[in-house]
């Protein structure tokens, strides 16, 4: 299988790269790690006339906490959040992500950018960043604007990004004492997408009562959705079998999954009350207090 | 090709020769290879029809099943899920890199003694992808084995052969002490 013909710029500044992205249009394609894009290239499904490939641009790869946030480079690669000490201490809900997205070859080259602005419905990255206040910066040939979480997904691989922008970092709030999360996704084997997924994210007060609560579910919307009738079960309650059960229905209740080769709806609202379940009982473990 | 052999800098912009093709410069088992390719030729083609290398194989052309695994600056890539234009000014090891002076290296060893292989399809991926885990681990896991070969999929083994096989390679790996 080979794309259709199209033209190659690598970029050497963020500059350029959003230049030639302004001058293309929605004729341009951003190039990452290419793990869902070249696949979507061979099988024609989209014929850029341009490939911009952001790899060289510099200072688009760290994870770093700065300030009274986790700043993440679009251009981080899957595996540098699995080899990170940061994230698997303070932020394993990532850790968790980058261990069952793809497979070992496709967490080497795949960013998380790349994979956000792919935006499928099963996203994996989507879904956890859900679980957050993430705020998204996309840059323009006008500067700089940030794009909150809620609004950047729109429909089935269709962003809040415009043609002539690039995502360039991913911010969400420091983790602080009490909080934990978790990403929980049920697949038929490594490399598969999510049947379901479900991310929680937990902030727990020192009687290990739910101060704050995002549920986010993966494969049961036309995009990555939350389930704000499980959120409001958990806060003000106590973290414990109760006010989970309770949420892990409201989140089966709240979903929109279709049947598919995957499972039949029924099969995944179950498993979405499953595994939402399981992912708060991880998450509160995680929060430790 | 002795033609226009410029030191490759990593950050070398491509230049474009004609007809929309690229200039690329290509380590590949330690040889370099400059060479004319359109954007849209997928590394996996790069490597066998223009440098004549077919022990890097094409399984799926999906990306599921890692019969075209090859190694990109020490890491394993499905070279049916790059461009041919973005390994310009990279080092890749494709399974002809292994061997030196005719001798196989341990892995190849272990997976001749323990039964690693069948029809031997898989093969080339499933070492290189073993490769990268026994590069940074000469010990690991059988779990850690697992992990580091499910992107790459055997019909014949079931895999536990695969797994004895890159266990003892890590152990033919390893300094001896003394």
């Amino acid at each position: 299988m080979q794309p259709h013909s199209f033209d190659y710029v690598r970029p050497q500044t963020l500059a350029r790269a959003i230049q030639v992205l302004s001058e293309n249009g929605n004729r341009a394609k951003v190039l990452a790690g290419g793990q869902s894009l070249i696949p979507v290239l061979k099988l024609r499904l989209a014929n850029p006339r341009v490939l911009v490939d952001i790899n060289d641009v510099p200072g688009l790869a760290f994870i770093e906490e700065r300030g009274d946030q986790l700043r993440i480079g679009a251009l981080s690669r899957h595996r540098d959040f699995e080899q990170s000490k940061l994230i698997r201490e303070k932020y394993p809900i990532f850790s968790d992500v980058a261990s069952v997205l793809g497979d070992p070859q496709v967490r080497n080259l795949g960013t998380i950018g790349g994979a956000l602005a792919h935006a499928d419905p099963a996203s994996d990255w989507g879904t956890a960043l859900l679980a957050f206040k993430a705020e998204l910066t996309a840059r323009g040939p006008n500067g700089a604007r940030t794009i909150p979480i809620d609004r950047f997904f729109k429909d089935p691989f269709t962003t809040a990004l415009r043609s002539s922008e690039l995502l360039t970092e991913i911010r969400i709030p420091k983790s602080k004492a009490g909080d934990g999360g978790a990403y929980l996704k049920l697949k038929r084997k490594t490399g598969d997408f999510a049947t379901i997924g479900v991310a929680v994210q937990l902030g727990l007060d020192a009687k290990r009562n739910v101060a704050g609560a995002r549920v986010a579910l993966a494969s049961v919307g036309p995009r990555p959705i939350r389930a704000p009738g499980a959120e409001k079960a958990l806060v003000g309650r106590k973290a414990g079998p109760t006010a989970f059960a309770d949420a892990a229905k409201m989140a089966s209740g709240e979903a929109h999954p279709t049947s598919d080769l995957r499972g039949s709806e029924e099969y995944k609202r179950a498993m979405i009350e499953v595994f939402t379940r399981r992912a708060l009982e991880t998450a509160t473990a995680r929060a430790g207090r | 090709m002795a033609t226009k052999r410029k030191k490759a800098s990593p950050k070398r912009k491509s230049v474009r020769p004609e007809n929309g093709s690229h200039m690329i410069t290509v380590a590949v088992n330690g040889r370099k290879f400059t060479r004319a390719v359109e954007p849209r030729v997928l590394l996996v083609d790069f490597i066998r029809d223009d440098l004549r290398l077919t022990g890097t194989h094409v399984g799926c052309d999906t990306s599921h099943c890692g019969a075209c695994t090859v190694l990109l600056d020490g890491r394993a890539v499905k070279s049916c899920t790059m461009l041919a234009v973005q390994a310009d000014g990279r080092e890749i090891t494709t399974i002809e890199g292994l061997s030196e002076h005719g001798r196989l290296h341990p892995i190849q060893e272990a997976f001749k003694a323990h039964h690693g292989l069948q029809c031997g399809f898989c093969t080339p991926g499933v070492v290189l992808a073993a490769l990268e885990l026994l590069r940074v681990e000469n010990a690991p896991s059988e779990d850690r084995i697992r992990t580091a070969i499910s992107g790459n999929i055997c019909r014949c083994t079931g895999y536990q052969g695969i797994v004895d096989s890159v266990a003892a390679a890590g152990e033919m790996m390893r300094p001896r002490k003394g």
